[in-house]
């Protein structure tokens, strides 16, 4: 029971559920700075909880882990998205989906679907982030639907990178983060796709002169 | 017997403070927006020059526009009676429960807005579909944030949930959190403060809750604004005391309940000058943007919710 729990134990869960909050945070948000501004902060949260769970655990390469998390999640790949949308001049754009409201339904509908999917991996464990599988798994979903519920470039990478985020969290959550050489593989492949993602913003932008991605559906010979 | 003169006297006080909440927000308002303040009183003597004025109703009025202040305000003392105020564990808080006090809160909506309609001005008619149209989305959010509550205390009964949280001790919940604002989001909406409907304008394309009572004069219009500023009020407490439960009084001592006196009032400051910050900062939004702020709302309750659920039980 939670009650029970020491007071840090109380505040990973907290923090979890908080990750969560910026999952739908990101769904609901159209405009492209705050989004990028709340993607900041689940790397941070995310970065925090990590922290946490290292004090918890006794395993002291977390520690290096938290500490990517946030020069990379919280402050280089927002600093690069950001500086991105300043040169592209669409950091006034609305990014938003079209039904933002069924998009917050269908991402509670999800929350519910990843409880039901990791009870049974959580009863096998006696830790106290077991619970938290289920909120890293919805925060993977949430990142997933932001990326099929959007129909911009920059509202999709945000989405790829806050799956990204709940991948790790996931790591974090059940296993007690990953091998040290695997996550520092993985942080190197994320600053990759994120300079990747930039230039790719570009070129989009000067093959069809727009960031929205449904336009690549049509060939460009055909008339309108 | 004692316990039900208490509760009496705590429901008394209750009514009587809610024009002082509403002067309280008001003066930190005018603070924070570099103008002088009207005096703390200054409510209760609009209420009493409202009280001594004469009545003027519409030809076309109705039976049911006359009652509809009368019904207003004693649906929202009742819910006033039912919220602990100083004091948990009186009598008063078995007559309901918190679903009962949605009901309450329905109750006199549904009449607010017939009697919007009843005249058949054009401003009512909008101000009571507006009003319906923001009740239908409010008063899920509320709902599952209440059952957000009651799954943590394992009861709709608010005293008992404040037993329950208070007996817990300062335990770091994320469905409570959620919960509180998800409530606080609702309680805006509610009340209609900003950013969802300004209580003080009567511009004609934003107003809400001021287009139903256009046609309210004299003591009617007196009571519909009391009730409207102890609706304030009871979310206010509502708030603090299921939130924040700590100094309460527990049991009927004078000093328990002194103490209690003065940590709600205090906590209610709190809150008052937060809500007074809250509107000086944020825009009146438009009206087609309300829906989304009450999605948020019931997603933040959803949250609080799941969380429960997710992380609290197994």
């Amino acid at each position: 029971m939670l009650e029970q729990l020491p007071l840090y134990q109380q505040a990973i869960l907290t923090l979890a559920a908080l990750v969560m909050f910026t999952s739908f945070a990101l769904l609901a948000q159209s405009r492209v700075v705050p989004m990028i501004h709340v993607f900041a902060w689940q790397g941070l949260l995310v970065a925090i909880t990590t922290g946490l769970v290292a004090f918890d655990s006794g395993k002291h390469d977390l520690y290096i882990s938290a500490l990517l998390a946030v020069l990379l999640k919280a402050l280089f790949v927002p600093w690069l998205l950001h500086r991105l949308v300043t040169r592209l001049g669409i950091d006034r754009d609305e990014h938003g989906a079209e039904h933002p409201a069924t998009v917050l339904l269908i991402g509670a509908l999800l929350v519910i679907f990843c409880y039901y999917v990791a009870e049974p991996i959580s009863e096998l464990s006696a830790s106290v982030t077991r619970n938290t599988i289920a909120i890293s798994m919805a925060v993977v979903l949430l990142g997933m639907l932001m990326l099929v519920s959007r129909g911009k470039a920059v509202a999709q990478v945000v989405g790829f990178m806050s799956l990204e985020n709940g991948l790790f969290f996931a790591a974090v959550a059940a296993t007690h983060g990953m091998p040290m050489v695997v996550e520092l593989g993985i942080a190197f492949d994320v600053l990759v796709a994120a300079v990747i993602f930039g230039v790719f913003f570009f070129h989009i932008r000067d093959s069809i002169e727009s960031l929205d991605v449904d336009q690549l559906n049509r060939l460009s010979e055909s008339d309108e | 017997m004692n316990d039900w003169l208490l509760a009496l006297l705590g429901t008394l006080l209750f009514v009587a403070l809610a024009p002082l909440f509403a002067a309280w927000v008001k003066r930190v308002k005018c603070w924070l927006q570099n103008r002088s303040s009207p005096a703390l009183l200054q409510p209760y003597r609009d209420l009493r020059r409202l009280f001594s004025k004469q009545v003027v109703m519409a030809e076309t009025a109705s039976p049911l526009f006359v009652m509809t202040p009368y019904i207003i305000a004693g649906a929202t003392l009742l819910a006033a009676a039912v919220v602990p105020f100083i004091a948990v564990n009186l009598p008063t808080a078995a007559i309901a429960d918190v679903i009962v006090l949605a009901g309450f809160f329905s109750l006199a909506r549904f009449f607010l807005a017939l009697a919007g309609m009843d005249v058949g001005t054009a401003f009512g008619g909008m101000g009571s579909s507006r009003e319906m149209t923001i009740a239908a989305l409010a008063e899920p959010a509320m709902l599952v944030a209440v059952f957000t509550l009651a799954m943590v205390a394992s009861s709709t009964n608010l005293s008992t949930v404040i037993d329950q949280i208070l007996a817990q001790g300062l335990v770091l919940r994320p469905s409570l959190l959620f919960a509180l604002l998800g409530l606080m989001l609702v309680g805006i909406a509610e009340t209609g403060r900003i950013p969802v409907d300004n209580p003080a304008t009567h511009l004609e394309l934003t107003m809400i809750h001021e287009a139903m009572v256009l046609e309210y004069s004299g003591r009617h219009l007196a009571l519909i604004e009391w009730a409207a500023q102890i609706k304030l009020l009871i979310y206010g407490v509502l708030i603090v005391n299921i939130f924040f439960p700590w100094g309460i009084a527990t049991h009927n001592s004078v000093t328990a309940l002194a103490i209690g006196a003065a940590v709600v009032f205090f906590k209610l400051m709190v809150l008052g000058a937060l809500l007074a910050v809250g509107e000086s900062v944020l825009a009146k939004m438009r009206l087609f943007r309300v829906p989304a702020f009450l999605v948020l709302a019931l997603t933040l309750a959803l949250i609080g919710l799941l969380s429960h659920i997710i992380l609290e039980v197994g």
